[in-house]
């Protein structure tokens, strides 16, 4: 009170550091003091350079040790080419299957009401709660030569384990959630009326997915096949338990990394690896990019 | 084209959203359902539009039975209450999507496609607006937009959910306005839903009043308002006072007080006892029905509303003209002018 009468006194000179006080008050608010914040970025620059630059550069350090010619033979090799095709051929496979899969799941999920829909989402996220050395361990149980369809399969001479089909089949196993997992959310906040709209307006069933519901999720789809590309090329455990690891056959690059890493044959080892980690930083761009495109979708419709 | 609904039912789980319904809709009728929230109008559009199955009843159009038919069988043009534009495409292609997805055979050419959709936005005087995106346009825009998409496909009956909810006040009485005169220039018959009595009112030929899954009253606005047929229809429509009286012998009393107004046939038992605001008078003290004490008085317009106390200790609303200011702690005497007694 008595401040508030003194000061029309001095009025401007007060007046401005009012506002000066008022100023670094609300700022003191926003923001913690000097050190608190050096001491936090400090942390959080050293644990990023630990953990993911410094391992990201030992990889190419490793690569390239020997020169460049080096690298581009390892990486010629049969046996590295081999696995980068296997690999190459397992992600378009796994990522096909799951982007019909997922969609169809976050479809039915996000469009429809039915009784037991939530132990559909529930298995949908099993693989991702389910260890991946198990998940292949199931499908060995389900294949193997002692499994439960072993003896069918060998009598009808089909190969499923150690072979490419195991591979693929643990590999869409393990990354089934991601397609789904993007998709779901997005689908249930648009909800179903643009595609009641277009019923009502006469479109079958197949021109209002395609025309209504693909369009309105496409930015979705793409990021949920990305990450599901990523994992799918980089899948270690489960594929590791049904790939049998025969060399230039079913060995997939991240399984040759870890057998020539174990023969010392470093270069080679790292020169597989660092296609993984260009993998990876290409990932990375390209999710900004779509998450992007998402959050846009989402102001527009919003407003 | 006419639309007959017979005793229709729909239950979500335990909720009856309609619980026996029947109406019959004449050709080229304008007819609004007007109800609170979860009274099943919104229920019965989506089922006459076929975007809702009954779990008993019969749809008919013209007599033919509709229920047998898809949504996009059954010509019916369906605006949703937030419009539901498609938003990745252009104003243009909103409208042009019913004729695009027509079957090969009948589908127009591209020129026929454009010529139709220009003289559509030239109908809802928007064709300046083709090459935007939904997602750009003002509400009232939007409203335009998905009307000319939903009458692209020459609809024999229009359906529309709560038409101006998410308008403001202003772009809605103009909407409303423009809205009946559409409805003379196409003459399709339409139906459209609203909780706003007003808007009912004032647009719809005909009016039916729906509470709980049922229809209460059908008619027109001014026999929904005149005649209320039930005590949910005349507080709903109109403000009303309700009073809990009891009706013994042709007397009604308000606690223990004798009225000395008729019972008009009501009763015997527990009642109710409806009068509009503006038709309760005010009359000196000692001549009134009802007697009570001025508690608050607000101005506005042509009319003061008074809180009054009564002396049996209910307090109601009127609404008096303002050739005799009232003051707050002012005696008064009060008259109902016209009334109506349902049983509790």
């Amino acid at each position: 009170m008595t401040l508030q009468r003194e000061r029309p006194r001095s009025a401007a000179k007060g007046e401005s550091t009012g506002v000066r006080t008022a100023r670094a008050a609300r700022d003191n608010l926003r923001t913690e003091p000097r050190a608190v914040r050096v001491a936090l970025i400090a942390m959080a620059v050293i644990f990023l350079g630990v953990f993911v630059v410094l391992p990201l550069i030992m990889v190419f350090a490793q690569a390239f040790s020997r020169g460049i010619s080096a690298y581009l033979a390892a990486l010629s090799e049969p046996e590295a080419l081999s696995a980068i095709r296997l690999t190459l051929l397992v992600a378009a496979i796994s990522v096909s299957l799951n982007l019909v899969f997922g969609l169809a799941a976050a479809w039915a999920i996000a469009k429809f009401e039915f009784s037991g829909k939530t132990v559909l989402i529930t298995l949908i996220d099993l693989p991702f709660s389910v260890s991946p050395v198990i998940s292949g361990l199931v499908f060995v149980l389900l294949f193997g030569a002692q499994g439960y369809w072993g003896a069918w399969l060998r009598s009808h001479d089909i190969q499923v384990l150690f072979a490419m089909p195991g591979i693929a089949l643990a590999t869409t196993f393990v990354t089934f959630p991601f397609v789904a997992r993007a998709l779901i959310p997005l689908m249930q906040e648009q909800g179903t009326q643009e595609e009641e709209a277009a019923v009502s307006l006469g479109a079958s069933g197949l021109q209002t997915f395609f025309r209504v519901t693909l369009p309105n999720i496409k930015w979705g789809v793409l990021y949920g096949v990305l990450l599901c590309n990523a994992r799918a090329m980089g899948e270690f455990g489960a594929v590791s338990v049904v790939s049998g690891h025969i060399r230039g056959e079913t060995n997939t690059m991240p399984l040759l990394v870890e057998i020539l890493y174990n023969e010392y044959q470093f270069v080679a080892s790292f020169a597989i690896a660092s296609l993984l980690a260009m993998l990876a930083l290409i990932t990375l761009v390209a999710k900004a990019f779509l998450e992007r495109h998402l959050d846009e979708g989402d102001v527009s419709h919003d407003h | 084209m006419t639309i007959e609904v017979r005793n229709l039912v729909k239950r979500f789980g335990s909720f009856a959203a309609l619980d026996g319904v029947d109406l019959k809709i004449a050709d080229g009728e304008l007819l609004a359902l007007l109800g609170p929230s979860g009274s099943g109008k919104t229920t019965l559009l989506r089922i006459i539009a076929g975007l809702d199955w009954p779990d008993a009843g019969e749809v008919s159009f013209d007599g033919e039975n509709a229920l047998a038919r898809g949504a996009g069988e059954r010509h019916v043009g369906f605006v949703f209450q937030h419009y539901a534009l498609f938003r990745h495409m252009t104003v243009f292609e909103n409208v042009a999507f019913g004729l695009r997805v027509q079957p090969r055979a009948i589908r127009k050419d591209e020129a026929g496609i454009r010529a139709r959709v220009k003289e559509l936005l030239d109908l809802v005087q928007l064709d300046w607006l083709a090459d935007r995106y939904p997602s750009q346009l003002s509400g009232g825009q939007r409203q335009r937009i998905a009307l000319a998409r939903a009458l692209a496909i020459e609809p024999r009956i229009l359906l529309r959910d709560e038409p101006f909810g998410a308008l403001d006040a202003k772009v809605r009485k103009e909407l409303r306005k423009w809205l009946r005169s559409l409805h003379h220039e196409i003459n399709v018959t339409s139906i459209f839903v609203t909780h706003d009595q007003e808007e009912a009112l004032e647009v719809a030929n005909r009016v039916v009043v729906m509470d709980r899954g049922r229809i209460e009253q059908v008619g027109s606005a001014g026999e929904v308002y005149d005649h209320p047929a039930t005590a949910f229809v005349h507080g709903f429509i109109g403000e009303s006072i309700m009073l809990p009286v009891q009706v013994e012998g042709g007397v009604v009393r308000l606690k223990d007080k004798a009225l000395d107004i008729a019972a008009d046939g009501a009763g015997p038992g527990a009642s109710r006892l409806f009068v509009r605001r503006h038709d309760m008078a005010i009359v000196p003290s000692e001549s009134g029905t009802l007697r009570g004490q001025v508690t608050h008085v607000r101005s506005f317009g042509p009319i003061q509303r008074a809180e009054v106390v009564l002396s049996e200790g209910d307090t109601i609303e009127i609404d008096a003209p303002r050739d005799r200011e009232l003051r707050t702690g002012d005696p008064v005497g009060l008259r109902p002018r016209r009334y109506r007694i349902f049983a509790a």
